[in-house]
């Protein structure tokens, strides 16, 4: 179980490691009834502006961790829990969820099972009366958020009437009205084609870069994650058994394979080509054309 | 299966949602028996709405599609489910039994099977999709992936000539991409036509005997998978990406003018030739 330590690209490039915002520590779950532990002893912590990708195969505890982030797991999905999660100094596992929400967002792999109201521009409202935002910034926020997020001009919309992409984007709009410190996303690509999952991931850099929003997305393209992420944690039956950059972890070739893991293809093709001693493997397309072209 | 007479047949076929704007616009197409149809294009293309085309669900406001010889125009969705299965995007949609192992016979038993019969295709999908342990739980219970596993199981049960897969691996990690992709492929085999829409162009390169592409309701192109992701101005057009080796080959220097490559082992094994016989590769 190699663990190779975390770096954070952006503490990398500014030498200034902000403060992580939010620290999971030696974190176990199991299930009532269950046999096994869905997590079983989680550490790491999140920083701010950090986009993290968590993979790992169905089952392994994605889902689990991301609804640990904001205490939904145990409080709304009865589990036994030890260790902690700690987010801005909140002990989410046992402050209510409903107070934990406006520090953590959650966007579900099915949006549709999480909007309720009439028109969109409710739904991105709802957060935010709980939150009892004034009314004229709550107006401007839901005209400025769904703007981002291109869903202008829909506000009265019925949620429930947008297509599968567009309910996509809505939920992560609800999400990011509320301005989270933390930023949870299951699946966020699920069913969109090649243009609208980069434009989701350009909309994801931009409110970690602005916002500070520390960001963990679940998610199975691993050749978008490589492209895109600071940083990769890879979860093996409710283990952390990789976390890292995405050179770092998706070069493991043999790690990943034994997490079930699949790699970027071109680090596929260049680990089958037996690689270069002393050089990391490509992950990235342009890196790739640069290695096997030898130039790089 | 070459030169058998196609099962699926749609000439000119149009769609126009009440009130709303035409979704599939002149389609012409032809699947075969034993032969696999990708379907790809950006979201709000057509696809979907092609896919209900294909088993009744819609009815074409002009043109025709014909199942097996039966005009869609003429003919209930239950005679037409018989020949054609269709697993939707969304499990949700098509799920409403209280067990798994209820949801995969309802199919059979409604095809008249006897009992003995239905059981046994019901154990036989459920291993083949890995759904053993959980045929007594309810589908609604299981995580969303599962789900989706249950939603084709249960379509693969009644055995259909033609199956509609929409977006089969949407959510799907890397084991349950594979084992999708192996049952296109047996599906294939045993002479079912098959098409399958997806975002996902690893598997259409993977498992399609031709791809069609769609923008705005229409076909912008058709042929083999090495042909269409070979096109890059039309892929950029549509709003499609070649899978990722697929755009490594054509960003090689040593392969200038190369065709395209559709797999990493098949890009792998052309450059192992190429450093062998020294003509490039550092």
């Amino acid at each position: 179980m190699a663990v190779i330590p975390g770096r954070d690209a952006r503490q990398a490039r500014t030498g200034d490691p902000a403060p992580p915002v939010l620290s999971v520590r030696d974190l176990r779950v199991r299930y009532p009834s269950a046999q096994m532990d869905a997590l079983a002893g989680i550490s790491f912590d999140l920083h701010p502006g950090e986009l993290v990708g968590l993979v790992g195969l169905n089952g392994a505890g994605k889902s689990t961790l991301s609804r640990c982030l904001n205490g939904i797991v145990p409080q709304l999905v009865p589990a036994d829990v030890a260790g902690s999660v700690t987010v801005d100094g909140a002990d989410a596992l046992r402050t209510p969820v409903r107070r934990m929400a406006s520090k953590v967002g959650i966007v579900f792999d099915e949006p549709g099972a999480q909007l309720s109201q009439g028109t969109v521009g409710e739904e991105v409202a709802l957060g935010l009366e709980s939150m009892a935002v004034p009314y004229a910034e709550m107006v401007a926020r839901v005209g400025d958020i769904l703007a981002r997020v291109g869903l202008d001009g829909m506000q009265d919309r019925p949620p429930l009437s947008l297509s599968g992409g567009e309910q996509q984007r809505l939920a992560l709009a609800c999400a990011l009205a509320i301005r989270p410190l933390v930023l949870v996303l299951d699946e966020p690509t699920c069913g969109l084609d090649a243009r609208s999952r980069a434009a989701v991931f350009d909309l994801l850099e931009e409110v970690a870069a602005r916002d500070g929003t520390a960001i963990v997305v679940v998610e199975h393209d691993v050749e978008l994650l490589a492209e895109r992420a600071d940083r990769i944690l890879v979860l093996r039956e409710g283990r952390l058994v990789a976390a890292g950059s995405p050179v770092a972890v998706f070069g493991d070739v043999s790690a990943m394979r034994e997490a079930g893991v699949r790699v970027p293809d071109v680090t596929a093709v260049a680990a089958a080509l037996g690689g270069r001693a002393g050089e990391p493997l490509p992950v990235t397309l342009d890196d790739a054309i640069r290695w096997l072209a030898g130039v790089g | 299966m070459t030169g058998a007479s196609p099962v699926l047949v749609l000439r000119e076929a149009s769609y126009r949602y009440p009130a709303g704007a035409v979704a599939v616009d002149g389609v012409t197409l032809d699947v075969t028996p034993g032969s696999v149809v990708g379907i790809a294009g950006a979201n709000g293309a057509g696809k979907s709405t092609l896919a209900r085309l294909l088993n009744g669900l819609l009815r074409p406001v002009a043109g025709t599609v014909v199942v097996d010889g039966l005009d869609t125009r003429h003919h209930e969705v239950h005679e037409l489910a018989r020949t054609v299965g269709l697993v939707f995007q969304d499990p949700r949609a098509q799920l409403f039994a209280r067990t798994v192992a209820e949801e995969l016979s309802f199919g059979p038993r409604n095809l008249g099977l006897p009992d003995p019969e239905v059981r046994e295709r019901v154990a036989r999908v459920a291993a083949r999709l890995g759904l053993d342990d959980v045929l007594a739980v309810s589908p609604f219970e299981l995580p969303t992936p599962r789900r989706r596993l249950v939603a084709l199981a249960s379509v693969l049960a009644m055995e259909p000539r033609v199956l509609v897969l929409d977006e089969p691996t949407t959510g799907q990690d890397h084991h349950a991409t594979a084992i999708v992709a192996g049952i296109v492929r047996d599906l294939r085999a045993d002479g079912v036509a098959v098409v399958c829409i997806s975002h996902d162009m690893r598997l259409l390169a993977a498992v399609s005997d031709q791809i069609v592409v769609m923008a705005a309701g229409q076909i912008v192109a058709v042929g083999a998978p090495r042909s269409v992701f070979a096109d890059v101005g039309m892929l950029r057009a549509a709003g499609i990406l070649a899978p990722q080796v697929t755009r490594l080959g054509f960003g090689l220097p040593q392969r200038h003018g190369r065709p395209a490559v559709l797999g990493v082992e098949e890009l792998v094994g052309e450059l192992v030739v190429a450093r062998s016989s020294g003509e490039g590769l550092s």
